[in-house]
């Protein structure tokens, strides 16, 4: 706690877990991985409703133009990452776990749409209204990509009767393992400057803070160095904290306001956006080029060459695995994302979407789960917990379906951030029986 | 790819070191500096009371999950063996061995089992057991034996610092003069006084809630609210009539308020979940245990505390929930 | 001493006595007014309180039940219709009979003859594991083998089957309470009429994918191909979505589907051995002839085929 007040660092005030930090690929730079032979793309990797496909098989199709067209307001553009023939159409296994429909592409050549810009210039100047910054992000298909995938145009139109005076911007990245945002704020600072400028004239705010979790002093300094360039931009270090990356405990600490139950970043004057995001949506206004790629870390502690991959939408992971160095003899689990909340894959056809940060490799040896115990109500659950939750109550309520008592005591505020499972003493699989009373309530709600 | 399917569960995919079996036996780890003082003053004896208890409790145990309640084996998670050492450590250590067997088998048999097992039960099952014996075989319960260093003879018995205390304040001896018969703070501290197998040595005591502070398998809020309610509970009525009450340390010092404060209360599933409540929860026990020392026949009052304030547990739950992110209203 | 221990013993039976006069008194002068006619109808229910008369409750149920016209609508599926007839009489109201049903799990997906793909290491629960790949089998449409609906009956009328990892009904013992039904994320199980003499055939699939991608996943899986309509004279049988299905009302239980059904999938319950044995020993007769037919074929087609080239062979060029 010294150490944080000497350091500056800001910190959220309720629970929290201390899982190792285990950033074994800090160092990686990013390297742009080769293309793909082919990319399957879902046309569902955001939330709300699928897009409408616009090519069909045997089309030809460059590299950023559009596929997929976006089905109503919240829903998204999906483009084409690389240029080629449009194969099958069809109903692929994705990340999710679930079948979507996904559009495959047969790589041929590089050619891209000639509306995209490739230089790697800055480009400082920022000469588009608030009502065209919307609309360029809109067009290039961007979504929240620090793994919730949310339609981006949406969070830049302040909703109705909320005022927001500060834009937030999310370089956390507290999930273990992961170093994808860690490498872009490093290697891109100033593009990420922009990018916040771009939001901030897109939102009309004039005060933007970037928080950024201690262990990545190096981009802290980095970004600190370059701030005074650019006005109304504040760099804030954070102590090192599971869930300082979610958005609720991130304005608490920033700004000490709490997000009210239910409610939106919007009604504590607050929008958030992760740092990932802030740099496509910089690509997307500056350069016209539509969300295509992203950054993605392949990790574990067995995997030969933990790397930062630049990789285009679609690419199977087995090609990020093979660069990483092979697929270690010993994996018993790929999970897609962070250790806490990412998922559990089953096949190495899985094409990465808009949203995948991370691939980790585990191990079989720490792939199981241990011993369940009874619970011996020590109350580790409700003290870690970051929304002022009981775990073992809501998880115990949700298991025997009393679902109104379970919704009375708060079980939707759940951010599902795995803490409880993660100090559980006992082993009990406490989240697991949340997610399926707050699904059991949703069904209910919806019939 | 090998052949090895890969394994899928819901998030998270890791989880923090400490276990159930990890922190049973850190608690038995922390228990040993007392028990190893125990065999000093005491002889073989203590040891052979630590056994027979040790043993049973897993027997009874063992018996009932396995042939009453068709359930698999539950010993090899260690509470078990905690539940029977921390009942030897409330007893004398010349306990014959059968009101020992018996005392086990209330211990584990009503105070655990009863209710379903490890986690269910809301009462401390090694003070059920100790309760129960106290009351059920006073005599025995109460006769301590002299520490070997200061007995003349072997095979001598007497009443602990506290029950010399009580009756002598009963018999009207102002307390000043009691106090020069007995042993000193330095002797008290470090554990050269008579009492129950665990309860002397509040040097080997801390010892132990240091190594567990420093596991992380307990926090401090139970151990020092409860120390502290009792020397300011107690001092209070010293600073009232010094004549008629014992000073603050010496209450400290003697009895089961040490172990009681490290080992007993802080029992994960007999106290409450929230530091709050744990708070209350200390406080309310260091109040009852100075009521009973002071105000009540019987000389030692923490068993009888614990007993009650276990059975509050839920009520302090229910009033001590944790405030929900969200509920503040905004003040930006 | 003796005296003192009779005075005791008298002393404590007064008490007691007196105790229970009062407490009679009072139960009597509080009693709530109510309906006598709901007591007595409370008193015929089974009084499980398992919800399957669509009521929370066996007491809302006499409730309903009482304050009815008619009593037409209402069954009690575990009492059945012993206990609708008591209730009738106690009520001076007439019911309708009907026929007692029976929980039916339509999946055949055995673990041996379902694809393995994942190993599924999360908390032992039908719903929770359908989220994530289903589960360890193959066909994400079919039978989960956590449990759920074993946990979910109150009347102790299903238990897993070890070896093929499928949830088995207890017909004598089941209530058709719906408890099961409405546990299974996949809705497999079914409420079917039990059946003169127990006897019922279903088919065990609800996989709607086509025929090539269902067999993939699950040996058994039902491909629609519609043998079992052409067989059946009752047309008791359609196939919608690549899936078929039997209709309990026009089912005539003759078995024929049985016989024409390549996979094996549909089952029979109730019937005798002897008659299931003959059963399978036709489908097995019929499998074989067609095996056997399919490989004359094919000589003869080879035969043709060769006798064609040396034709060809003999003709002298031009």
């Amino acid at each position: 706690m010294l150490l944080d007040f000497m350091k500056g660092l800001k910190h959220f005030h309720k629970g929290g877990v201390h899982p190792h930090e285990n950033k074994l690929s800090a160092e990686a730079p990013i390297k742009e991985l080769p293309l793909p032979k082919s990319v399957v793309i879902p046309i569902t990797q955001h939330i709300g409703a699928p897009a409408k496909v616009v090519v069909e098989r045997g089309d030809t199709v460059k590299v950023g133009q559009i596929i997929a067209v976006h089905e109503g307001f919240v829903s998204s553009n999906i483009h084409a990452s690389v240029s080629g023939k449009v194969g099958k159409i069809d109903k692929v296994m994705d990340s999710t776990g679930f079948k979507k429909m996904s559009i495959s592409i047969r790589t041929k050549d590089d050619i891209w749409e000639d509306s995209i810009d490739r230089t790697p210039d800055l480009v400082k100047d920022i000469p588009y209204t608030p009502e065209e910054i919307v609309k360029k992000i809109m067009e290039a298909g961007v979504v929240g990509m620090g793994g919730a995938a949310f339609p981006s145009h949406v969070k830049l139109s302040i909703p109705e009767g909320k005022h927001v005076d500060y834009l937030i911007v999310n370089g956390v990245e507290c999930e273990p393992y992961l170093t994808a945002d860690h490498r872009v704020m490093l290697e891109k600072p100033h593009e990420i400057m922009v990018g916040t400028q771009i939001l901030m004239k897109a939102l009309g705010v004039d005060k933007a803070i970037i928080g950024i979790e201690a262990n990545k002093w190096d981009a802290i300094e980095g970004l600190k160095k370059i701030a005074p360039e650019y006005p109304g931009i504040e760099v804030q270090g954070l102590r090192v904290m599971y869930p300082q990356g979610g958005e609720k405990q991130l304005i608490e600490a920033l700004l000490g306001r709490e997000v009210p139950s239910g409610g939106l970043p919007a009604d504590a004057g607050c929008i958030v956006h992760n740092v990932g995001t802030i740099y496509s949506m910089y690509m997307a206004v500056q350069k016209n080029r539509p969300l295509i790629e992203r950054v993605v870390t392949v990790t574990g502690k067995s995997v030969k060459e933990p790397s930062n991959l630049l990789v285009r939408i679609g690419t199977p992971i087995s090609d990020l695995i093979e660069a990483a160095g092979g697929l270690p003899e010993d994996t018993g689990k790929i999970i897609s994302g962070g250790p806490m909340m990412g998922k559990a894959l089953n096949e190495l056809d899985i094409p990465i979407a808009k949203a995948t940060s991370g691939l980790l490799l585990i191990p079989e040896e720490r792939s199981k789960r241990q011993e369940v115990y009874n619970c011996v109500k020590c109350g580790k659950c409700v003290e870690v917990c970051p929304m002022g939750l009981q775990p073992v109550e809501l998880s115990l309520l949700s298991k025997n379906k009393n679902l109104e008592t379970a919704q009375a005591h708060g079980i939707l505020d759940c951010i599902e951030c795995g803490s409880c499972s993660f100090i559980c003493p006992s082993n009990r699989p406490i989240l697991d029986y949340i997610r399926y009373g707050k699904s059991n309530i949703r069904k209910a709600k919806a019939s | 790819m090998s052949t090895d399917l890969l394994t899928v569960s819901p998030s998270p995919h890791v989880h923090v070191e400490l276990t159930v079996p990890q922190v049973m036996r850190s608690v038995i780890f922390a228990m040993l500096p007392a028990l190893g003082f125990s065999i000093y003053t005491f002889g073989i004896d203590a040891l052979f009371v630590t056994l027979v208890a040790v043993i049973s409790a897993m027997l009874f145990e063992n018996i009932i999950s396995v042939y009453l309640l068709k359930q698999k084996a539950s010993i090899y998670d260690g509470s078990a063996v905690i539940t029977g050492m921390l009942l030897a450590f409330n007893v004398p250590s010349n306990l014959p061995w059968h009101i020992i067997l018996i005392g086990s088998a209330v211990a584990v048999g009503i105070g655990k089992m009863s209710f379903g097992g490890l986690g269910n039960n809301p009462f401390n099952p090694a003070l059920v057991g100790r309760v129960f014996l106290l009351i059920s075989f006073p005599v025995q319960m109460t006769n301590w034996p002299v520490p070997i260093m200061d007995a003349a003879v072997d095979g001598m018995t007497g009443a602990t610092a506290l029950g010399h205390l009580k009756e002598g304040i009963m018999q009207g001896i102002p307390v000043s003069a009691l106090m020069t018969e007995m042993p000193s703070y330095r002797e008290l501290f470090f554990g050269f006084q008579g009492g129950s197998v665990g309860e002397m040595s509040a040097f080997a005591l801390i010892i132990g809630l240091i190594y567990m502070l420093t596991k992380r398998v307990i926090t401090w809020h139970i151990p020092i609210t409860m120390i502290l309610t009792v020397f300011i509970f107690s001092g209070i009525f010293w600073l009232i009539d010094p004549e008629l009450y014992a000073n603050p340390f010496f209450h400290v010092l003697t009895g089961g308020v040490m172990l009681g404060a490290i080992f007993m209360a802080t029992d994960y599933v007999t106290s409450p979940f929230t530091h709050k409540g744990m708070i209350i929860f200390a406080i309310g026990i260091g109040l009852i245990t100075v009521l009973i020392r002071l105000f009540g026949n019987y000389p030692e009052g923490v068993s009888f505390a614990i007993l009650i304030m276990n059975a509050f547990v839920p009520l302090i739950n229910k009033y001590t929930r944790p405030v929900k992110f969200g509920a503040k209203p905004i003040k930006s | 001493m003796n005296q003192e221990l009779i005075y005791t013993v008298l002393l404590l039976v007064a008490l007691g006595a007196l105790a229970a006069i009062i407490l009679y008194w009072v139960s009597q002068k509080f009693k709530v007014q109510e309906n006598p006619k709901l007591e007595q109808v409370l008193e015929a229910l089974p009084n499980t309180n398992c919800g399957g008369c669509g009521f929370p409750g066996c007491s809302a149920f006499a409730d309903a039940l009482v304050n009815a016209d008619d009593l037409a609508p209402y069954n009690c599926p575990v009492g059945g219709n012993e206990v609708m007839k008591e209730v009738g009489e106690i009520l001076g109201k007439a019911i309708e009979e009907k026929d007692p049903f029976v929980a039916v799990v339509k999946c055949a997906g055995a673990i041996h003859v379902r694809v393995h793909h994942t190993t599924y290491d999360g908390a032992a629960n039908c719903s929770i594991a359908s989220n994530l790949y289903s589960g360890e089998r193959g066909c994400s449409d079919g039978c989960v083998g956590l449990g759920e609906c074993v946990e979910a009956c109150t009347f102790d009328a299903m238990y897993m089957d070890e070896t093929t990892g499928l949830p088995v009904v207890i017909e004598d013992k089941c209530t058709s309470c719906n408890a099961c039904v409405t546990a299974c994320p996949k809705d497999i199980i079914e409420l079917w009429p039990k059946g003169k003499r127990d006897k019922k055939i279903y088919i065990a699939c609800v996989n709607e994918e086509k025929g090539g991608t269902a067999r993939k996943e699950c040996s058994m899986a039902c491909s629609g191909c519609a043998k079992c309509v052409d067989e059946c004279k009752y047309d008791a049988i359609t196939v919608e979505n690549d899936l078929a299905k039997i209709d309990y009302d026009l089912c005539k239980l003759c078995g024929k589907c049985i016989v024409a059904c390549d996979v094996g999938n549909i089952v029979s319950t109730g019937f005798k051995p002897e008659m299931i044995n003959t059963l399978a020993e036709k489908r097995e007769k019929r499998l074989e002839k067609e095996k056997e037919a399919k490989r004359l074929e094919r000589e003869k087609a080879k035969e043709v085929a060769e006798a064609e080239k040396e034709n060809v062979s003999d003709k002298p060029e031009s």
